[in-house]
């Protein structure tokens, strides 16, 4: 036991002490931060807003496409061919030409562009067209505008999640964003510190420290203090990440929502000076129904938040980490018993890989649909609940299937770390061999 | 209480597709160093290991100072494997001390122990260095002290000399030496059969999974000799008498001549003697003993 502990200490201080931990625990918030800014920044000033110019023959249409972002309408009065000639060298980058024979031939719309036109631009202005027309002949068929008008209704829903006594206004997009980030985290975690376990005992197995280990302690303490410290190097880095990019964020968010403001009013202003004065009308409506939305889904979200099982996710968060880490990097540490070098790794990496990266793929299904069959199989298994449990987890998880999987999971990695620790006690001490698959299953069963 | 430090009983041991150890038995007195030879992939790592309870045997004991082999034993045997390394990142002084904590050693013991071995060996300014800026020999020296820091009662030294220069390997035989002077015991695996010459006062060989020979390693040398003597001498060629028989006789650049002489059954050397004094003049007269060199192939030949 004292041994273990010897080896934890020695696998834990090495590794914090090392430059490049030291180096990727403050670049990494660092990295995040700027790729957070990098997003809203490209999402703000390089919103590239393309000019359409708009031949109606048919004259239904005018200021019916609304004035976005990315697209601004402009309607013209002169003929096609004209048109046509200059678009070439034009401010405008496609033109869009509706026949005056729309309503009886709806496929002969035709967009005009330079550059291609983008799939954005054709089925925004497919759907436009599509509604406009739509309303066209429901009028012809006898039905007014304000019925018409009344029929329309705007369905967005609230979801409420029955639990704990009360009602609890549950947000399903701050869920889905909790439970993929933590699913996304315990990924991204299997592999590097597994793969860590994984080098650093081929590397003491090849550098031949291995021989003279193990004749003060057991294999199974070599390999188990190994895993535990990298656990704990593990949560160190984690907690440091999450500890620095909350203040990078909040500082960082201060700086850029000030920003986000600022451009999106200039924004607009540059919109509505280019648009015609109808449009103007229709782009104000819509300014103030739509409006102001980054100020307020922000609290929104974090209102959400408060609504979800925060211990339940932190604890169940820090449960199937390592729990997930434990399983899969017993399974690392055997593979790098088994082989000379890191090159030879690969072709025992694909069986152990397959079900991380499987469980990731599956993750974007469970989020849409947490309660369906796949996604409670799934979060039971020991290889793949540790992602999948994380993604349901914030949309609530009956407590029955937790304590189902949180004992699967231990009994998982009980599984692979005996399983491991089989094959490593033969593995380090076997030298210039290429071994097989039919190998390590023999050395399973090997007497010591 | 024994008189032996180690006894091994008939230990078998099998693997997948082979027999590494076949009824191997061995007592290894207290303070003595005990050469384990045999040719390569005779089984001798395989008993090393089982000594140090790296792998248990399939049948047969192994008794550490009387009493069956247990896991505390571990913090009483010094174990230098043959292939050998450190971590080449981790720095000389805190390499040691982790070394030296898992074989049972508090801290602070750890660090005294080590300050001696380092003004001993003259490497005190190597404490911080990372184990990868040490040439070979140096890093065997590190792995010498770690062996025997904790100040084992049976240090099991595989291959010791390998890597080294003669000057380190003078010091490190200094060292082995002197640790049977403080009544450790050693055992020695080696190819060797100089430095078994030099330092074994017992030798077992191994050959094939099977002990062939163990005793003292003078009584060995003893049982090889093959009962002949070599005669430097001038004057006419020598001939067989009643007392010998010339083996071979060939001249020499100075005029002499060398011969070998076999003794016939119940002579020595005073009997030959005798009758050549008679016909020539001996300038030197030696009787042949067995070098290890020739007991290891003899044996290996014979047990084959």
């Amino acid at each position: 036991m004292n041994n273990i502990l010897l080896i934890i200490q020695r696998e834990y201080v090495t590794r914090v002490k090392k430059k490049s931990f030291i180096v990727m625990t403050i670049l990494g918030p660092l990295l995040m931060g700027l790729m957070y800014a990098g997003v809203i920044w490209a999402a703000v000033s390089s919103v590239n807003q393309k000019k359409i110019e708009v031949l109606d023959d048919s004259k239904l249409f005018e200021g019916k496409f609304k004035t976005s972002e990315e697209f601004i309408f402009v309607f013209k009065k002169e003929k096609i061919d004209e048109l046509k000639k200059s678009l070439k060298g034009s401010e405008f980058d496609a033109l869009v030409h509706i026949p005056g024979d729309v309503l009886e031939n709806p496929k002969s719309i035709k967009i005009y562009s330079e550059k291609g036109v983008t799939l954005e631009l054709q089925s925004r202005v497919e759907s436009a067209l599509e509604r406009e027309i739509e309303s066209i002949k429901l009028t012809e068929a006898g039905i007014t505008k304000s019925v018409l008008e009344s029929a329309k209704m705007d369905v967005s829903s609230e979801t409420i999640s029955l639990k704990e006594g009360g009602e609890k206004k549950s947000s399903a997009a701050a869920a889905s964003i909790i439970g993929g980030i933590c699913a996304f985290l315990i990924y991204l975690s299997v592999f590097i510190y597994g793969a860590q376990v994984m080098r650093s005992i081929t590397e003491e197995k090849t550098s031949r420290i291995v021989e003279i280990l193990i004749s003060s302690v057991k294999p199974f303490q070599l390999m188990i203090g190994k895993i535990i410290g990298v656990a704990l190097v593990g949560l160190t880095q984690f907690g440091l990440w999450i500890v620095l990019s909350a203040g990078i964020l909040t500082f960082g968010s201060k700086l850029v929502g000030e920003k986000l403001i600022q451009s999106k009013n200039a924004m607009t202003e540059a919109q509505m000076a280019s648009l015609p004065p109808e449009a103007q009308e229709m782009a104000k409506e819509k300014m103030q129904a739509g409006g102001g939305i980054p100020s307020e889904m922000m609290p929104d979200f974090f209102g959400a938040l408060d609504t979800l099982p925060l211990t339940t996710i932190i604890i169940s968060f820090l449960f199937y980490f390592v729990g997930g880490y434990l399983l899969y990097s017993a399974l690392f540490g055997a593979v790098g018993s088994a082989v000379d070098s890191d090159t030879d790794t690969q072709q025992f990496m694909l069986p152990i890989t397959i079900p991380i990266i499987a469980a990731f793929m599956i993750a974007q299904f469970v989020i849409r649909d947490p309660n369906s069959n796949l996604a409670i199989w799934t979060s039971m298994i020991p290889f793949t609940s540790p992602i999948i449990m994380m993604v349901r987890i914030p949309f609530g998880v009956p407590i029955w299937q937790i304590v189902l999987s949180v004992t699967l999971l231990i009994g998982g990695f009980v599984f692979t770390t005996w399983l491991a620790s089989r094959i490593y006690r033969v593995g380090i001490l076997m030298y210039g061999k290429k071994v097989t698959w039919k190998e390590l299953g023999k050395w399973i069963f090997y007497k010591s | 209480m024994s008189e032996n430090i180690l006894e091994i009983h008939n230990v078998v041991k099998n693997y997948a597709n082979h027999r590494a150890l076949d009824d191997v038995s061995l007592t290894v007195p207290k303070g003595v160093i005990y050469g384990l030879l045999g040719p390569n992939g005779a089984g001798k790592t395989s008993l090393i290991r089982i000594v140090n309870q790296i792998t248990a045997p399939d049948a047969g004991k192994v008794l550490f100072n009387g009493e069956p082999l247990t896991e505390k034993n571990i913090y009483e045997i010094g174990y230098l494997p043959e292939e050998r390394g450190l971590y080449k990142k981790m720095k000389v002084g805190e390499q040691l001390l982790y070394l030296a904590r898992l074989k049972g050693l508090s801290k602070d013991a750890a660090m005294d122990r080590l300050k001696e071995w380092f003004i001993k060996f003259d490497i005190k300014t190597w404490w911080d260095k990372p184990i990868e800026d040490l040439s070979k020999g140096m890093q065997q020296k590190i792995q010498f002290v770690a062996t025997v820091l904790h100040q084992p009662k049976l240090i099991i030294l595989d291959e010791p000399f390998s890597g080294f220069d003669p000057i380190n390997a003078t010091l490190i035989k200094d060292e082995i030496l002197e640790l049977k002077e403080k009544g450790s015991t050693i055992i020695f695996s080696t190819h060797r059969m100089e430095s078994v010459e030099e330092l074994c006062d017992y030798i077992a060989l191994i050959n094939k999974s099977k002990k062939v020979l163990e005793g003292k390693k003078l009584d060995i040398k003893d049982s090889f000799k093959s009962n002949t003597y070599t005669l430097n001498y001038e004057g006419e060629k020598v001939d067989s008498a009643t007392n010998f028989n010339v083996l071979s006789n060939q001249k020499n650049l100075d005029g002499s001549q060398t011969a070998v002489l076999k003794a016939s059954s119940g002579k020595f050397g005073n009997d030959l003697l005798r009758e050549i004094l008679e016909k020539v003049t001996v300038k030197s007269f030696k009787e042949d003993v067995a070098s290890m060199n020739d007991v290891f192939i003899k044996a290996v030949n014979e047990s084959n």
